[in-house]
Protein backbone atom coordinates (compact mmCIF):
# COMPACT_ATOMS: atom_id res chain seq x y z
CA UNK A 1 0.00 0.00 0.00
CA UNK A 2 1.22 3.16 -0.91
CA UNK A 3 1.26 6.38 1.41
CA UNK A 4 -0.90 7.93 -1.13
CA UNK A 5 -3.53 5.09 -0.79
CA UNK A 6 -3.48 4.73 2.76
CA UNK A 7 -4.33 8.97 3.31
CA UNK A 8 -7.12 8.38 1.24
CA UNK A 9 -9.21 5.80 3.73
CA UNK A 10 -11.29 7.00 5.91
CA UNK A 11 -10.94 10.58 5.02
CA UNK A 12 -13.57 13.14 5.56
CA UNK A 13 -14.59 15.70 3.05
CA UNK A 14 -12.66 18.08 4.93
CA UNK A 15 -9.82 16.04 5.00
CA UNK A 16 -10.18 14.61 1.69
CA UNK A 17 -9.74 18.53 0.35
CA UNK A 18 -6.55 19.04 2.24
CA UNK A 19 -5.13 15.95 0.95
CA UNK A 20 -6.46 17.33 -2.48
CA UNK A 21 -4.22 20.91 -2.11
CA UNK A 22 -1.30 18.96 -0.67
CA UNK A 23 -1.04 16.50 -4.05
CA UNK A 24 -0.69 20.15 -5.59
CA UNK A 25 2.30 20.87 -3.77
CA UNK A 26 5.46 20.02 -5.56
CA UNK A 27 9.20 19.09 -3.68
CA UNK A 28 10.83 21.62 -4.20
CA UNK A 29 14.29 19.45 -5.64
CA UNK A 30 12.22 17.46 -7.67
CA UNK A 31 9.29 19.48 -8.91
CA UNK A 32 7.83 16.65 -11.12
CA UNK A 33 6.57 14.57 -7.76
CA UNK A 34 4.16 16.18 -5.10
CA UNK A 35 4.62 15.64 -1.26
CA UNK A 36 1.99 13.58 -1.42
CA UNK A 37 3.84 11.12 -4.30
CA UNK A 38 7.00 11.44 -2.69
CA UNK A 39 4.87 9.79 0.71
CA UNK A 40 6.18 12.08 3.14
CA UNK A 41 2.48 13.63 4.10
CA UNK A 42 1.81 10.49 7.06
CA UNK A 43 -1.35 12.00 8.28
CA UNK A 44 -4.42 14.97 7.77
CA UNK A 45 -6.65 15.99 10.49
CA UNK A 46 -9.34 18.19 11.00
CA UNK A 47 -10.67 18.11 14.19
CA UNK A 48 -12.64 20.59 16.20
CA UNK A 49 -8.84 22.57 17.11
CA UNK A 50 -8.29 22.81 13.58
CA UNK A 51 -6.24 21.18 10.75
CA UNK A 52 -3.22 19.21 11.59
CA UNK A 53 -0.59 17.87 8.55
CA UNK A 54 2.08 15.30 9.79
CA UNK A 55 5.10 15.65 7.45
CA UNK A 56 8.37 13.45 7.73
CA UNK A 57 11.52 14.42 6.31
CA UNK A 58 13.24 12.03 3.59
CA UNK A 59 17.02 12.13 4.76
CA UNK A 60 17.32 13.76 7.84
CA UNK A 61 19.36 16.89 6.48
CA UNK A 62 17.56 17.24 3.09
CA UNK A 63 17.19 21.08 3.36
CA UNK A 64 13.87 20.58 1.12
CA UNK A 65 11.97 19.91 4.38
CA UNK A 66 11.86 23.43 5.75
CA UNK A 67 10.49 24.33 1.90
CA UNK A 68 8.26 22.02 1.81
CA UNK A 69 6.62 22.69 5.85
CA UNK A 70 6.34 26.19 4.76
CA UNK A 71 4.50 25.51 1.78
CA UNK A 72 2.17 23.17 3.53
CA UNK A 73 1.21 26.28 5.47
CA UNK A 74 1.25 28.94 2.58
CA UNK A 75 -0.83 26.86 0.18
CA UNK A 76 -3.29 25.91 2.78
CA UNK A 77 -3.90 29.32 3.61
CA UNK A 78 -4.41 30.66 0.35
CA UNK A 79 -7.37 28.11 0.53
CA UNK A 80 -8.54 29.91 3.58
CA UNK A 81 -7.42 26.97 5.66
CA UNK A 82 -5.48 27.57 8.96
CA UNK A 83 -2.97 24.96 9.54
CA UNK A 84 0.13 23.63 11.82
CA UNK A 85 2.71 20.87 10.80
CA UNK A 86 3.84 18.10 13.63
CA UNK A 87 7.00 16.74 12.23
CA UNK A 88 7.10 12.77 12.86
CA UNK A 89 10.46 11.01 12.93
CA UNK A 90 8.97 7.58 13.23
CA UNK A 91 8.90 5.26 11.15
CA UNK A 92 11.62 6.81 9.37
CA UNK A 93 10.21 7.31 5.87
CA UNK A 94 11.19 4.94 3.20
CA UNK A 95 11.64 5.00 -0.36
CA UNK A 96 8.80 1.90 -0.32
CA UNK A 97 6.27 5.13 0.65
CA UNK A 98 6.78 6.69 -2.89
CA UNK A 99 3.44 6.06 -4.85
CA UNK A 100 3.10 4.39 -7.87
CA UNK A 101 1.81 7.12 -9.82
CA UNK A 102 5.27 9.01 -8.24
CA UNK A 103 7.42 6.45 -9.42
CA UNK A 104 6.25 6.56 -13.21
CA UNK A 105 6.37 10.39 -13.23
CA UNK A 106 10.33 10.23 -12.17
CA UNK A 107 10.87 7.26 -14.84
CA UNK A 108 9.39 9.48 -16.97
CA UNK A 109 11.34 12.60 -15.49
CA UNK A 110 14.44 10.41 -16.67
CA UNK A 111 15.13 9.77 -12.79
CA UNK A 112 15.73 5.69 -12.06
CA UNK A 113 12.50 5.25 -9.46
CA UNK A 114 13.84 3.25 -6.36
CA UNK A 115 13.00 -0.88 -5.90
CA UNK A 116 10.74 -1.79 -3.96
CA UNK A 117 12.47 -3.21 -0.76
CA UNK A 118 9.40 -4.84 0.64
CA UNK A 119 9.06 -4.71 4.23
CA UNK A 120 12.71 -5.16 6.32
CA UNK A 121 13.98 -8.29 4.10
CA UNK A 122 15.65 -6.50 1.29
CA UNK A 123 18.70 -4.49 2.49
CA UNK A 124 18.05 -0.73 0.79
CA UNK A 125 22.14 -0.88 0.05
CA UNK A 126 21.81 -4.58 -2.23
CA UNK A 127 18.53 -3.18 -3.64
CA UNK A 128 20.64 -0.26 -5.13
CA UNK A 129 23.63 -2.73 -6.32
CA UNK A 130 20.97 -4.40 -8.90
CA UNK A 131 21.67 -3.34 -12.28
CA UNK A 132 20.15 -0.77 -13.80
CA UNK A 133 19.21 0.25 -17.11
CA UNK A 134 19.77 3.43 -18.67
CA UNK A 135 16.44 5.38 -18.68
CA UNK A 136 17.14 6.91 -22.29
CA UNK A 137 18.62 4.82 -24.62
CA UNK A 138 17.56 1.36 -22.82
CA UNK A 139 20.96 -0.19 -22.45
CA UNK A 140 22.22 -2.53 -19.92
CA UNK A 141 25.51 -1.14 -19.90
CA UNK A 142 25.69 1.36 -17.18
CA UNK A 143 28.15 1.96 -14.36
CA UNK A 144 27.68 3.75 -11.10
CA UNK A 145 29.72 6.71 -10.74
CA UNK A 146 29.63 7.53 -7.56
CA UNK A 147 26.31 6.49 -4.20
CA UNK A 148 25.83 10.21 -3.72
CA UNK A 149 24.61 12.84 -6.18
CA UNK A 150 23.12 16.50 -6.14
CA UNK A 151 20.57 15.87 -3.41
CA UNK A 152 20.96 13.31 -0.69
CA UNK A 153 18.55 10.76 -2.25
CA UNK A 154 20.28 10.24 -5.77
CA UNK A 155 22.62 8.19 -7.04
CA UNK A 156 24.99 9.20 -10.46
CA UNK A 157 25.46 6.97 -12.95
CA UNK A 158 27.30 6.91 -16.74
CA UNK A 159 25.75 5.14 -19.84
CA UNK A 160 28.09 2.90 -21.34
CA UNK A 161 26.25 2.95 -24.75
CA UNK A 162 24.74 6.03 -25.07
CA UNK A 163 27.33 8.12 -22.51
CA UNK A 164 25.01 9.98 -21.39
CA UNK A 165 24.79 10.82 -17.25
CA UNK A 166 21.73 10.41 -15.37
CA UNK A 167 20.78 9.74 -11.91
CA UNK A 168 18.94 6.55 -10.15
CA UNK A 169 16.63 7.38 -6.99
CA UNK A 170 18.19 5.43 -3.73
CA UNK A 171 16.72 2.88 -2.08
CA UNK A 172 16.33 3.83 1.75
CA UNK B 1 23.33 29.40 30.41
CA UNK B 2 23.13 26.16 32.51
CA UNK B 3 25.58 25.25 34.98
CA UNK B 4 25.47 21.40 33.43
CA UNK B 5 26.51 22.50 30.04
CA UNK B 6 29.72 24.48 31.30
CA UNK B 7 31.05 22.18 34.13
CA UNK B 8 31.49 18.51 33.37
CA UNK B 9 29.80 16.45 35.70
CA UNK B 10 32.08 15.20 39.20
CA UNK B 11 29.65 13.67 40.99
CA UNK B 12 26.63 10.76 40.06
CA UNK B 13 24.64 12.92 37.32
CA UNK B 14 20.83 13.33 37.83
CA UNK B 15 19.50 10.80 34.83
CA UNK B 16 18.04 14.38 33.49
CA UNK B 17 21.66 15.73 33.23
CA UNK B 18 23.17 12.63 31.70
CA UNK B 19 20.52 12.18 28.73
CA UNK B 20 21.70 15.77 28.10
CA UNK B 21 24.82 15.32 28.37
CA UNK B 22 24.80 12.14 26.22
CA UNK B 23 22.27 13.56 23.51
CA UNK B 24 25.24 16.69 23.13
CA UNK B 25 27.77 13.95 22.82
CA UNK B 26 26.17 12.23 19.81
CA UNK B 27 24.79 15.90 18.33
CA UNK B 28 28.04 17.44 18.80
CA UNK B 29 29.70 14.64 17.35
CA UNK B 30 27.53 15.17 14.18
CA UNK B 31 28.20 18.69 14.48
CA UNK B 32 31.80 18.88 14.14
CA UNK B 33 32.18 16.15 11.97
CA UNK B 34 29.78 18.05 9.28
CA UNK B 35 31.42 20.93 9.95
CA UNK B 36 34.89 19.62 8.80
CA UNK B 37 33.46 17.64 5.62
CA UNK B 38 32.34 20.54 4.65
CA UNK B 39 35.62 22.36 4.13
CA UNK B 40 36.63 19.23 1.53
CA UNK B 41 33.55 21.44 -0.56
CA UNK B 42 35.10 22.03 -3.56
CA UNK B 43 38.62 20.63 -3.24
CA UNK B 44 38.22 16.88 -2.99
CA UNK B 45 40.39 14.93 -5.38
CA UNK B 46 37.38 14.27 -7.45
CA UNK B 47 33.89 15.11 -8.04
CA UNK B 48 31.96 12.39 -7.23
CA UNK B 49 34.03 12.54 -3.70
CA UNK B 50 33.19 15.91 -3.53
CA UNK B 51 29.56 14.88 -3.97
CA UNK B 52 29.82 11.98 -1.36
CA UNK B 53 31.72 13.87 1.28
CA UNK B 54 28.98 16.78 0.97
CA UNK B 55 26.27 14.50 1.51
CA UNK B 56 27.74 12.62 4.59
CA UNK B 57 27.97 16.19 6.03
CA UNK B 58 24.48 17.26 5.17
CA UNK B 59 23.34 13.74 6.66
CA UNK B 60 25.21 14.49 9.71
CA UNK B 61 24.44 18.06 10.25
CA UNK B 62 20.41 16.55 10.02
CA UNK B 63 21.03 13.74 12.70
CA UNK B 64 22.81 16.79 14.60
CA UNK B 65 19.71 19.13 14.41
CA UNK B 66 17.36 16.27 16.23
CA UNK B 67 19.56 15.52 18.50
CA UNK B 68 20.69 18.53 19.84
CA UNK B 69 16.70 19.98 19.50
CA UNK B 70 15.91 16.84 21.76
CA UNK B 71 18.93 17.85 23.97
CA UNK B 72 17.45 21.82 24.52
CA UNK B 73 13.88 20.59 25.01
CA UNK B 74 15.32 18.09 27.88
CA UNK B 75 17.61 21.15 29.50
CA UNK B 76 14.17 23.29 29.55
CA UNK B 77 16.37 26.30 29.51
CA UNK B 78 14.88 27.48 25.79
CA UNK B 79 17.98 26.74 24.20
CA UNK B 80 17.15 25.29 20.62
CA UNK B 81 19.53 23.72 18.36
CA UNK B 82 20.86 26.90 17.16
CA UNK B 83 21.01 28.19 20.66
CA UNK B 84 23.75 25.24 21.23
CA UNK B 85 25.32 24.66 17.74
CA UNK B 86 26.68 28.60 17.46
CA UNK B 87 26.26 30.06 21.61
CA UNK B 88 28.32 27.39 23.32
CA UNK B 89 32.29 28.06 23.48
CA UNK B 90 35.13 25.15 23.30
CA UNK B 91 34.26 23.43 26.86
CA UNK B 92 30.97 23.43 26.46
CA UNK B 93 31.23 20.94 23.34
CA UNK B 94 31.14 17.27 23.97
CA UNK B 95 32.03 15.60 20.54
CA UNK B 96 34.88 13.17 20.56
CA UNK B 97 37.98 14.23 19.86
CA UNK B 98 38.51 11.98 17.01
CA UNK B 99 35.95 14.34 14.67
CA UNK B 100 37.89 17.94 15.84
CA UNK B 101 41.00 16.41 13.63
CA UNK B 102 41.82 18.53 11.08
CA UNK B 103 40.96 17.22 7.39
CA UNK B 104 44.81 16.51 6.09
CA UNK B 105 44.90 14.29 3.25
CA UNK B 106 41.71 12.64 1.70
CA UNK B 107 43.25 9.12 3.46
CA UNK B 108 43.23 11.42 6.61
CA UNK B 109 39.63 12.04 6.29
CA UNK B 110 38.85 8.43 4.99
CA UNK B 111 40.29 6.78 8.18
CA UNK B 112 38.55 9.34 10.34
CA UNK B 113 35.40 8.89 8.75
CA UNK B 114 35.51 5.19 8.68
CA UNK B 115 36.49 5.26 12.40
CA UNK B 116 33.46 7.24 13.17
CA UNK B 117 31.55 5.48 10.91
CA UNK B 118 32.13 2.40 12.23
CA UNK B 119 30.88 3.54 15.68
CA UNK B 120 27.65 5.24 14.61
CA UNK B 121 26.58 1.90 12.30
CA UNK B 122 26.54 -0.50 15.52
CA UNK B 123 26.04 2.57 18.19
CA UNK B 124 22.44 3.44 16.42
CA UNK B 125 21.60 -0.13 15.62
CA UNK B 126 22.03 -0.49 19.16
CA UNK B 127 20.16 2.44 20.29
CA UNK B 128 16.94 1.81 17.86
CA UNK B 129 15.91 -0.38 21.40
CA UNK B 130 16.83 2.66 23.76
CA UNK B 131 14.04 2.68 26.38
CA UNK B 132 13.98 6.41 25.25
CA UNK B 133 11.81 6.32 22.40
CA UNK B 134 12.58 9.98 20.88
CA UNK B 135 16.38 8.65 20.89
CA UNK B 136 15.23 5.04 19.20
CA UNK B 137 13.12 7.08 16.51
CA UNK B 138 16.29 9.25 15.73
CA UNK B 139 18.40 6.42 15.44
CA UNK B 140 16.57 4.50 13.58
CA UNK B 141 16.57 7.36 10.75
CA UNK B 142 20.19 8.18 11.19
CA UNK B 143 20.98 3.99 11.07
CA UNK B 144 19.67 3.80 7.44
CA UNK B 145 22.11 6.78 6.10
CA UNK B 146 24.93 5.80 8.38
CA UNK B 147 24.67 2.59 6.35
CA UNK B 148 25.21 4.39 3.14
CA UNK B 149 28.36 6.54 4.86
CA UNK B 150 30.17 3.03 6.14
CA UNK B 151 30.07 1.53 2.59
CA UNK B 152 32.04 4.71 1.35
CA UNK B 153 34.34 5.14 3.73
CA UNK B 154 34.76 1.29 4.26
CA UNK B 155 35.28 0.59 0.21
CA UNK B 156 37.65 3.59 0.18
CA UNK B 157 39.65 2.31 3.07
CA UNK B 158 40.56 -0.45 1.15
CA UNK B 159 40.84 1.42 -1.98
CA UNK B 160 43.65 3.32 -1.01
CA UNK B 161 45.16 0.68 1.60
CA UNK B 162 45.08 -1.98 -1.17
CA UNK B 163 46.12 0.92 -3.45
CA UNK B 164 49.53 1.86 -4.56
CA UNK B 165 52.88 2.23 -2.11
CA UNK B 166 52.08 5.58 -1.45
CA UNK B 167 48.28 5.61 -0.72
CA UNK B 168 49.14 2.41 1.48
CA UNK B 169 51.60 4.81 3.38
CA UNK B 170 49.56 7.49 3.95
CA UNK B 171 46.58 5.58 5.05
CA UNK B 172 48.58 3.20 6.99
CA UNK B 173 50.08 6.68 8.99
CA UNK B 174 46.43 8.04 9.12
CA UNK B 175 45.36 4.61 10.52
CA UNK B 176 48.28 5.01 12.88
CA UNK B 177 47.71 8.56 14.10
CA UNK B 178 44.00 8.17 14.72
CA UNK B 179 43.47 4.88 15.89
CA UNK B 180 44.26 6.31 19.69
CA UNK B 181 41.49 8.54 19.57
CA UNK B 182 38.98 5.49 19.52
CA UNK B 183 39.73 4.93 23.07
CA UNK B 184 37.52 7.56 24.18
CA UNK B 185 34.48 6.30 22.51
CA UNK B 186 34.52 3.06 25.23
CA UNK B 187 35.70 4.82 27.71
CA UNK B 188 32.55 4.33 29.99
CA UNK B 189 32.06 7.52 32.83
CA UNK B 190 29.42 8.14 35.07
CA UNK B 191 27.22 9.48 32.27
CA UNK B 192 27.35 6.37 30.67
CA UNK B 193 26.95 4.16 33.26
CA UNK B 194 23.80 5.82 34.52
CA UNK B 195 22.61 5.81 31.00
CA UNK B 196 23.37 2.43 30.55
CA UNK B 197 21.67 1.59 34.02
CA UNK B 198 18.31 3.60 32.51
CA UNK B 199 18.72 0.72 29.54
CA UNK B 200 18.65 4.09 27.60
CA UNK B 201 22.26 3.78 25.78
CA UNK B 202 23.68 0.45 25.00
CA UNK B 203 26.77 -1.44 27.56
CA UNK B 204 30.44 0.32 26.19
CA UNK B 205 32.28 -3.11 26.37
CA UNK B 206 29.33 -5.03 24.17
CA UNK B 207 29.87 -1.81 21.80
CA UNK B 208 33.11 -2.03 21.45
CA UNK B 209 32.73 -5.60 20.33
CA UNK B 210 30.82 -4.93 17.95
CA UNK B 211 32.48 -2.26 16.56
CA UNK B 212 35.74 -4.05 16.40
CA UNK B 213 33.96 -7.34 14.87
CA UNK B 214 32.83 -4.88 11.80
CA UNK B 215 36.30 -2.62 11.48
CA UNK B 216 39.12 -5.92 11.73
CA UNK B 217 38.11 -7.56 8.54
CA UNK B 218 37.87 -4.34 6.61
CA UNK B 219 41.10 -3.13 7.98
CA UNK B 220 42.60 -6.71 7.09
CA UNK B 221 41.52 -6.89 3.20
CA UNK B 222 42.84 -2.93 3.12
CA UNK B 223 46.24 -4.57 4.36
CA UNK B 224 46.77 -2.01 6.87
CA UNK B 225 47.59 -2.85 10.84
CA UNK B 226 46.22 -1.05 13.70
CA UNK B 227 48.91 -0.12 16.12
CA UNK B 228 49.81 -2.24 18.64
CA UNK B 229 48.16 -0.99 22.62
CA UNK B 230 45.91 1.16 23.40
CA UNK B 231 47.32 4.40 23.76
CA UNK B 232 45.92 7.83 24.46
CA UNK B 233 43.06 9.01 25.87
CA UNK B 234 41.56 11.82 25.18
CA UNK B 235 38.46 13.21 27.07
CA UNK B 236 36.34 15.61 24.61
CA UNK B 237 33.30 13.96 25.41
CA UNK B 238 33.67 15.67 28.87
CA UNK B 239 34.65 18.71 27.41
CA UNK B 240 38.23 18.76 27.20
CA UNK B 241 39.49 19.38 23.84
CA UNK B 242 42.59 19.70 21.26
CA UNK B 243 43.15 23.05 19.88
CA UNK B 244 41.92 22.26 16.60
CA UNK B 245 38.27 22.38 18.04
CA UNK B 246 38.41 26.18 18.38
CA UNK B 247 39.08 26.84 15.07
CA UNK B 248 36.29 24.66 14.21
CA UNK B 249 33.85 26.86 15.64
CA UNK B 250 35.27 30.29 15.58
CA UNK B 251 34.50 29.35 11.51
CA UNK B 252 31.20 27.79 12.08
CA UNK B 253 30.05 30.01 14.60
CA UNK B 254 31.54 33.43 13.54
CA UNK B 255 28.34 34.93 11.68
CA UNK B 256 25.78 34.35 14.97
CA UNK B 257 28.98 35.54 17.23
CA UNK B 258 29.29 38.58 14.89
CA UNK B 259 25.94 39.33 14.42
CA UNK B 260 23.88 38.02 17.07
CA UNK B 261 20.33 36.34 15.92
CA UNK B 262 20.87 37.06 12.56
CA UNK B 263 18.26 34.68 10.05
CA UNK B 264 18.52 33.99 6.59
Amino acid sequence: MSAADGLAQHATADEARVQRILAAIPDPEIPVLSIVDLGIVRSVVCSASGVEVGLTSTYSGCPATDVIRSSVLDRLREHGISARVRMILDPAWSTDWISASGRAKLADYGIVPPRLLGGAGTDALDANDQPVACPRCQSAQTERTSEFGATPCKALYRCRSCLEPFERFKCL
Amino acid sequence: MSATARSTVASAPTLGQARFEYLLRLGDTSLVLAQRLGEWVGHAPALEEDLGLANVALDLLGQARLLLSYAGELEGCGRDEDALAYRRDVPEFRNFTLVEQPNGDFGFTIVRQFLLDGLQRELYSALRQSTDERLAGIAAKALKETEYHWRFSSRWLVRLGDGTAESHARVQRALTELWPYSNEFFAADLIDQVLEQAQIAPPLATLETRWQALLEPVIKEATLACPPGRGKLTAGKRGLHGEALGFVLAEMQFLQRAYPGARW
